[in-house]
């Protein structure tokens, strides 16, 4: 059954565990990774006697998520919200209920939509549960092993309004969010490890009605699994609504490996959470001058990186904004704009960036990159040559460009020799060259190739083309 | 009986060793606590050690605490590291917290010796002990009467002349009630003076350390010791403390007494008559007597009956059989975590857990926790205004000397009745202490109530060290 017909509505929990280096309530270390239960205290086990005291670097990012998210800081409050659970040592989280600390912002999308923010607001993470045996849930484990090291981890919870129409803008979203939560240093934005956690309010309607029951997607681990887990259930849900059965509000988990969402609890089983004020914290009340020096510390954030680089390339095409988008997200621009304010061109910059350029792998300092994409441009290195060149800066930044060309070999083949190379080339292919001057400038890549292959590779193609082009007259 | 004053000062001056004082206490533990039971634990090896330790600095002219060598009991629910920490319950029973709350680690720092922990109501939920899930202690004035609770045994400890120094907690009268039965000095410090770091929570908003003692000046010098900010309480008031000793010199002079009719309403003919021979006394000293109404007062009971289990549930929520204390072994952890908890807690504690999550709960919040919150609000306006007009208020502790076992047991309500005057003070995060004054009709002693503004204990001590020195021998 297709989706003609009805509309997708989503709006999206997003749940950022900051990267701080002590937890939001103690000093213990904020590490994913370390050996279970060996990064807890008093406090985050919850030890009858022990007390929270909020953590002042956490509430910080908090503020720069907020003020990055367009959104209003407010005097805010931390309530308990009381539930049992084995993995959450009081049995309640502390968190924030209906006094947030950022309220009623905006996300702009790479493509312009904007998408609203209700809230984002600060709390506790809990522990880790490990359930043994056959079903891997908690029921019907024959044990269950807990790691306290997550518990008292600070997250910042982001609740956008309902106003995505597609998994597809769902995962801009998210990618959007992401980026920005990274760009303000407040995440490592690190899904598979649970830096960023991610649950999906999905509902259908016809477009124009009322909105739809919803249901909430919960284990969504990466990009592509929000995506595919939301347009799952909206069919899921359109299956049901053109079979005549109603939409059951619930809870429901993303089954990644079988591709489809599963009822986890149903609203009947919903908890009644008991939220009071809580009395172990004073209200949070940031001080003007600390918001308006979190302010004026702000970085610019991806939107605004992107402007810049488009500015910088004085294009605004579909394949330069994807290059352009590229290099923001792994935080290549600086290199670019270093390169451009050297002279380098802007587009061969930012392709070189987009394609050749690999953090893990290494990056080449700023002069290096910028001295390889002047070379280039100037025809000194071929494009083969240059990105050669890129891959050895890659663990050996600062070395000199010209030098590394040289130990490969990249000597820059005199014009005689390129000539006489050219001139011999056009004569064994005579046809080739007929079909070219006849106008067929797709035989300038043969060309190009046949140079390259006799000059092991050391031709400047545009040295080449610039010559053929010459010759046809 | 020598005071903790006395004690430091010969221990300090070489005429009497730390090691015979505690020797002394032990002794005198050993001969009546088995009919008192005012002690759960002793920790007789490591008091001897510690007191040896004050004996060789005293040999050594090294410098002395304020407490060197004084014998100290805590009620057993203040976290002792590596010492059993039982709240009185089944629940904790044999829980040996890995820390020490900060009131013990400054008792330490000031050369106390902490001799032994005391017995309560469990979890600090009552007006009698007869809530120890490890039998009553009795009152050492007469034995069939209660010695009031919840911190019986820490009164019961000071009145019997065991130690001259003892801790309890105070949420809605903790420590004065008992103080009151048993003949003592009890202080209630202002809300935020005194850590609550490694105190166990009953209601958080509410609960405050505080002392017994024999004499006011002895209740000074504990302030002096214990009382002041704490960065593991973000509830802890970061500003300089008053001048407690100071304050018992300077008589009542030219202040204002606020006779108040609401803190007699309902006492005994014999308690009244006691609280008008003080107000007498303060007179004869050059206090002002004026009479205040505050009506308000006496909604304190009902707000207080629905704040503080509201909190208990939630603070109590941790003793789940999962990570500390009792665990009843299940199949699964809804059924361990129910068995734990059925138990482990006694009557009274369930009924508040059970009053406070129903009073949080989703559609009764507003009409039961709200509406509290809003008069606890109204009880500090009302307060606040009294205080416009004069400087202290002057009132019974209690409606009655000590009762029988077994007396309101079966009667909660009557039960709930007796904290009727000291539950203001917890509302109002405001000091307040009881002095001995005289005996009732039964010769049970009977205490008087002075309660100041917040922070302001002083005031508390200046006018019961006036009271103290004109009480009825």
């Amino acid at each position: 059954m297709s989706m003609e017909g009805y509309e997708t509505v989503i709006g999206l929990e997003v749940h950022c565990e900051l990267k701080t280096a002590s937890k939001l309530f103690c000093g213990c270390r904020n590490a994913f990774g370390d050996a279970p239960n060996t990064n807890v205290c008093p406090v985050c086990l919850g030890l009858p006697g022990s007390l929270p005291v909020l953590n002042r670097h956490a509430v910080e990012l908090a503020i720069r998520i907020g003020l990055a998210l367009n959104c209003a800081v407010k005097p805010s409050n931390f309530h308990r919200k009381n539930y049992f659970y084995p993995d959450m040592p009081k049995d309640y989280q502390i968190s924030q209920y209906d006094e947030p600390l950022n309220e009623g912002g905006s996300l702009e999308l790479p493509d312009g939509t904007v998408i609203g923010i209700t809230r984002a607001h600060m709390e506790e993470d809990t522990g880790k549960s490990t359930h043994l045996g056959s079903s891997g849930r908690i029921h019907g484990a024959e044990n269950s092993l807990i790691d306290y090291n997550r518990s008292g981890v600070p997250l910042v919870e982001i609740v956008s309004e309902p106003d995505m129409r597609s998994g597809v803008q769902a995962r801009a979203y998210a990618a959007e969010l992401r980026a920005i939560l990274m760009a303000v240093g407040a995440t490592d934005g690190r899904l598979e490890e649970g830096s960023m956690r991610i649950d999906a309010n999905v509902s259908v309607r016809k477009p124009g009605k009322p909105f739809g029951t919803r249901c909430e997607i919960k284990n969504l681990n990466s990009l592509r699994s929000l995506q595919r887990a939301i347009e799952y259930e909206a069919q899921r849900q359109v299956n049901l609504l053109e079979a005549g059965e109603r939409i059951a509000q619930e809870t429901r988990h993303w089954d990644e490996a079988a591709g489809r969402t599963g009822t986890m609890r149903s609203k009947e089983e919903a908890y009644d959470y008991r939220y009071f004020p809580e009395p172990d914290l004073v209200p949070l009340v940031p001080e003007e001058d600390w918001l308006a020096e979190i302010a004026a510390s702000m970085p610019a954030l991806p939107k605004q990186r992107r402007q810049n680089l488009l500015d910088l390339c004085g294009a605004d095409d579909q394949a330069t904004k994807d290059l352009v988008a590229t290099v923001v997200d792994r935080d290549l621009d600086p290199l670019v704009i270093e390169a451009t304010l050297a002279g380098a061109p802007a587009a061969l910059a930012l392709a070189r960036a987009a394609n050749e350029l690999d953090a893990t792998a290494g990056l080449p300092s700023g002069p290096s990159f910028a001295r390889t994409v002047a070379l280039e441009a100037s025809g000194t290195l071929s494009a083969t040559q240059a990105k050669a060149v890129l891959g050895v800066l890659a663990t050996r930044p600062t070395d000199d460009p010209e030098a590394v060309a040289k130990e490969l070999g990249f000597e820059q083949l005199s014009d005689d020799t390129l000539l006489t190379t050219i001139a011999a080339v056009l004569e064994a292919n005579p046809e080739e060259w007929a079909r070219y001057r006849d106008g067929d400038d797709k035989l300038a890549q043969f060309f190009i190739g046949k140079v390259m292959a006799a000059t092991k590779g050391k031709a400047n193609g545009k040295a080449v083309v610039a010559e053929l082009v010459a010759r046809r007259g | 009986m020598t005071t903790a004053i006395e004690l430091a000062a010969a221990i300090k001056r070489g005429e009497r060793s730390a090691v015979s004082v505690a020797e002394e206490a032990f002794a005198a533990i050993s001969a009546r606590d088995g009919e008192i039971h005012a002690f759960l634990s002793l920790g007789q090896d490591h008091a001897m050690e510690a007191a040896a330790r004050v004996d060789a600095a005293v040999a050594q002219g090294a410098p002395l605490g304020p407490l060197a060598g004084v014998p100290v009991a805590l009620k057993d629910n203040m976290c002792t590291k590596g010492w059993e920490t039982t709240c009185a319950s089944k629940i904790l029973e044999g829980w040996k917290p890995p820390y020490d709350g900060t009131v013990v680690e400054r008792l330490h720092a000031a050369g106390a010796i902490v001799v032994g922990k005391t017995n309560l109501d469990e979890f600090a939920m009552g007006s009698s002990t007869e809530n120890s899930a490890f039998g009553p202690t009795r009152n050492p004035h007469d034995l069939t009467k209660v010695p009031g609770g919840s911190s019986g045994g820490s009164a019961a400890a000071v009145a019997a002349g065991f130690v001259p120094l003892s801790f309890g907690s105070d949420t809605g009268g903790s420590i004065r009630l008992p103080a009151a039965y048993c003949g003592t000095v009890g202080l209630k410090p202002s809300y935020g003076f005194i850590s609550r770091y490694g105190l166990v929570a009953f209601a958080s908003s509410l609960d405050q350390i505080g002392p017994f003692t024999t004499t006011v000046a002895d209740a000074a010098l504990s302030m002096e010791v214990v009382a002041g900010y704490d960065p593991k309480d973000a509830t802890s008031i970061n500003e300089a403390m008053p001048d407690f000793t100071g304050a018992l010199s300077k008589g009542v002079e030219g202040l204002k007494v606020g006779v108040c009719a609401d803190l007699l309403d309902g006492a005994a003919p014999d308690v009244a008559r006691r609280v008008a021979e003080a107000a007498a006394v303060l007179e004869a000293a050059g206090a002002t007597l004026v009479e205040v109404a505050v009506p308000e007062l006496k909604l304190g009971l009902s707000a207080y009956y629905l704040l503080a289990p509201a909190e208990a549930s939630s603070n109590l929520a941790r003793y789940d059989g999962v990570r500390f204390g009792l665990r009843e072994e299940r199949d699964d952890v809804v059924a361990m975590n129910t068995a734990t908890r059925t138990a482990g807690f006694g009557a009274e504690v369930k009924r508040r857990i059970m009053l406070g999550t129903y009073a949080l709960s989703a559609g009764y919040y507003d009409a039961y926790y709200g509406k509290a919150q809003k008069t606890r609000t109204l009880i500090l306006h009302a307060l606040d205004r009294a205080y416009e007009s004069v400087d202290v208020l002057l009132g019974a502790t209690t409606p009655t000397t000590a009762f029988g076992f077994g007396d309101k047991v079966a009667d909660p309500m009557s039960m709930y009745l007796s904290d009727l005057f000291t539950i203001p003070s917890n509302l109002a995060g405001h000091p307040a202490i009881s002095v001995p004054f005289g005996t009732g009709d039964d010769a049970m002693p009977i205490g008087v109530q002075v309660l100041a503004p917040g922070k302001r204990d002083d005031l508390c001590l200046q006018v019961a060290a006036v009271l103290e020195a004109g009480a009825p021998r």
